[in-house]
């Protein structure tokens, strides 16, 4: 029964930092339509700079909580950065053109800020400080919980909450869900339809970046190749719960990760990212909409 | 007349803004360096300045670009309309005309051998390979639009046929050629069957998916293909069972690839024209409106599909032969987006683009030991900036016109 629990809570865990990234997939496919594939590039990104500032950092002997503050702001700031420029040089243009287009773009885009962060920084594997303190009152559930496991939930539950108030609740938030619905009707009614295209890849990978800073001080290494495969599974949690749809995202993210996490436990964990790629293709074929998802018709 | 147009102020300020803009933004990852094991840090502050002026340098030239073609565009509006209807001025030479220079490229192939070192030789061979890959991949993604993201699974599928077909019961290569082709095609339907009812980019995200699993099946099922360690010691392309040395096999490899590539060129070139070929442009060009003209679109997406997996699968088996081992390390999604990036800048559905970015994508890095570290880099470029200056692809493509014979 502890190890049923120690899988579950392994796999919430995961789920949290999938639904961290798949946000940013879903919001933003929500808004153009378009798969950014290049978003799991913010993960690393962010992963990447949270190491440079909290090496940074410690030469002053900051105590660890202020360095993990200003880590996850500094990776906030420069992935949501990134994410500005990528939208600004490889999509913008091509709003309009044909489909696959934009979709190339950003394969380019991913293949493109991979090796920028190769050579800018390193081939190999980076080891992480664990920037998450040791919380004494977990000490007698260590066989099934740590305090990394449990930061990355609460973290991830205050981000995802704050993150459902602005959408729900503010005009920046509003100005996206119309944006969403109708584009051109959007702007028709004065939203400035450009500035909230923006606004949402700043957004989405600002929480990828935060996502990429908790499982690398969580995991304890990182590459530059990280991106890649966390990209695509968080974009198989939103295609799970239906992309474009925000609760879906965190509904697949979840489902995937304890997926993941008792499958490896329980089947064999040899084959760990082959459940999520035999998950996304069976998905796709089968329920191309999701679980919350609609499915719509074209139209001639 | 009016001068022709200037940069103005405004433009030099959006430049200085952009640069100063790529400092921020390249400032953590350019500029400092950690070692987090022995906790140093260096900083890098000349690749600051050296992204400044780089960023700031384009944007200028950007928008030198961008008024000059404003300005030609006021002009042409400007102008009586009857000059606007010679549309090609350059209008490609006869065919009579291109002979003599197929000729000369025709030579250089066949000399090429006897005048280069083995190791040219080895480099101009790989580089036909990915002549025909992209060849193959230009069957799915240029002709039939649709976007394979796993192409380097059937590339492992004709690999990993010969490899253990040879391990296993020592078949030779011009036994398994056919059988990884035809495999390869197998595989092609296989995953055809199921995304038919998929639309471009979730198409595009399954074709990855597959491509991964694959990779990942070959990596862990040890006792099917002996995992990581890959499988070594596969014989080379035989020729009527003579012995060859080393460096004469190496030869003989190179005019096989040429046989092969030859042959791909050729019956690339008749598909295009043939039913199915214009079958697949008219898919490409519009699903729905393609289905409505009584177009079988199933079958058509099928045969694109098993057709540039048969290519895939018989480049595999040829691979196989001539690096003589083969691990799941070569089949990483990484090939499928530099075969990608063949086809793009080709120019998509471009048969003489194809070859020619094919061949300077895999021989400029080579010969430019420089770059050769940027290449990646450089490929990533090159896919973004095609789709923005140039979404059709280097060679400008003219539509086909067809003549009923009389």
């Amino acid at each position: 029964m502890e190890y049923f629990f120690e899988l579950l809570f392994s796999g919430l865990t995961r789920g949290s930092i999938y639904a961290l990234i798949a946000l940013g997939y879903t919001m933003v496919y929500g808004i153009i339509g378009l798969i950014n594939f290049a978003h799991g590039e913010m993960f690393m990104i962010g992963a990447f700079t949270a190491l440079i500032a909290s090496s940074v950092l410690s030469i002053y002997h900051l105590p660890l909580p202020a360095i993990l503050v200003l880590a996850g702001l500094a990776a906030a700031v420069w992935a949501g950065a990134y994410g500005f420029t990528v939208e600004r040089l490889a999509y913008r243009p091509l709003r309009g053109a044909p489909r696959l287009a934009p979709l190339i773009s950003a394969i380019g885009m991913s293949i493109f800020l991979q090796n920028y962060v190769l050579l800018a920084q390193t081939a190999d594997f980076v080891p992480f400080p664990s920037l998450i303190p040791e919380f004494a009152f977990l000490e007698p559930y260590s066989a099934i919980i740590n305090s990394s496991s449990l930061t990355i939930l609460a973290v991830s539950t205050l981000v995802m909450t704050a993150l459902t108030l602005l959408i729900l609740y503010t005009r920046t938030g509003k100005a996206m869900r119309a944006t969403a619905q109708d584009q051109k009707m959007a702007l028709l009614v004065g939203i400035n339809v450009d500035r909230i295209i923006s606004f949402t890849f700043v957004t989405g990978s600002a929480l990828a970046a935060i996502g990429g800073l908790l499982i690398a001080s969580h995991i304890g290494q990182i590459n530059f190749a990280i991106g890649f495969i966390a990209g695509i599974k968080a974009f198989t949690a939103a295609v799970l719960g239906g992309i474009g749809s925000i609760p879906g995202a965190v509904l697949g993210s979840f489902i995937l990760g304890l997926t993941e996490a008792f499958a490896t436990g329980y089947i064999s964990s040899d084959y760990e990212d082959l459940f999520a790629f035999a998950l996304l293709v069976l998905i796709l074929i089968f329920r191309p909409a999701g679980l919350l998802g609609k499915a719509t018709a074209e139209k001639v | 007349m009016k001068s022709p147009p200037m940069l103005t102020n405004k433009d030099v300020r959006h430049a200085v803004l952009t640069g100063f803009w790529f400092m921020f933004l390249t400032f953590p990852l350019l500029v400092i360096k950690v070692n987090p094991t022995e906790q140093t840090v260096t900083w890098r502050w000349a690749n600051m300045l050296w992204v400044g002026g780089v960023s700031a340098v384009i944007a200028l030239a950007c928008r030198l670009v961008a008024t000059r073609r404003a300005g030609r565009a006021e002009l042409l509006r400007q102008m009586p309309a009857q000059t606007t209807h010679e549309l090609h001025p350059f209008a490609l030479p006869s065919r009579d005309r291109l002979i003599p220079l197929f000729g000369v490229i025709a030579l250089f192939f066949i000399v090429f051998p006897f005048v280069f070192s083995a190791y040219q030789v080895n480099i101009m061979t790989t580089a036909l390979m990915y002549v025909i890959l992209g060849l193959g991949l230009n069957i799915v993604v240029g002709f039939a639009g649709l976007l394979n993201l796993g192409y380097v699974a059937f590339y492992a599928v004709g690999a990993y046929t010969y490899g253990l077909l040879h391990f296993h019961f020592g078949l030779g290569f011009w036994a398994a050629l056919p059988i990884g082709g035809l495999l390869g095609a197998l595989f092609g339907v296989m995953l055809g069957f199921p995304v038919l009812r998929l639309r471009g980019d979730y198409l595009a995200i399954v074709t990855l998916g597959f491509g991964e699993i694959i990779r990942l099946i070959l990596e862990n099922w040890r006792e099917f293909s002996q995992g990581p360690s890959g499988i070594a010691n596969i014989a080379r392309p035989g020729l009527f069972g003579i012995d060859m040395s080393l460096e004469h096999s190496l030869v003989y490899q190179y005019y096989l690839t040429i046989a092969i590539a030859l042959l791909t060129i050729f019956v690339v070139n008749r598909l295009r024209d043939s039913r199915i070929g214009r079958a697949w442009f008219a898919l490409r060009e519009d699903d729905i409106a393609c289905q409505a003209m009584g177009i079988d679109t199933t079958a058509a997406k099928l045969t694109a599909f098993a057709l540039g997996a048969a290519w895939a699968g018989m480049a595999g088996v040829l691979f196989a032969a001539k690096t003589t081992f083969i691990n799941p390390a070569s089949f990483t999604f990484m090939e499928s987006a530099i075969i990608l990036c063949i086809v793009v800048l080709g120019g998509m559905g471009s048969i003489i683009g194809v070859v020619a970015a094919a061949l300077i994508l895999m021989l400029l890095p080579e010969y430019l030991r420089a770059v050769a570290e940027y290449r990646m880099l450089a490929f990533g470029a090159i896919l973004v900036v095609m789709m923005i200056v140039r979404p059709r692809g280097l060679t400008s493509q003219t539509r086909r016109i067809y003549h009923l014979p009389h």
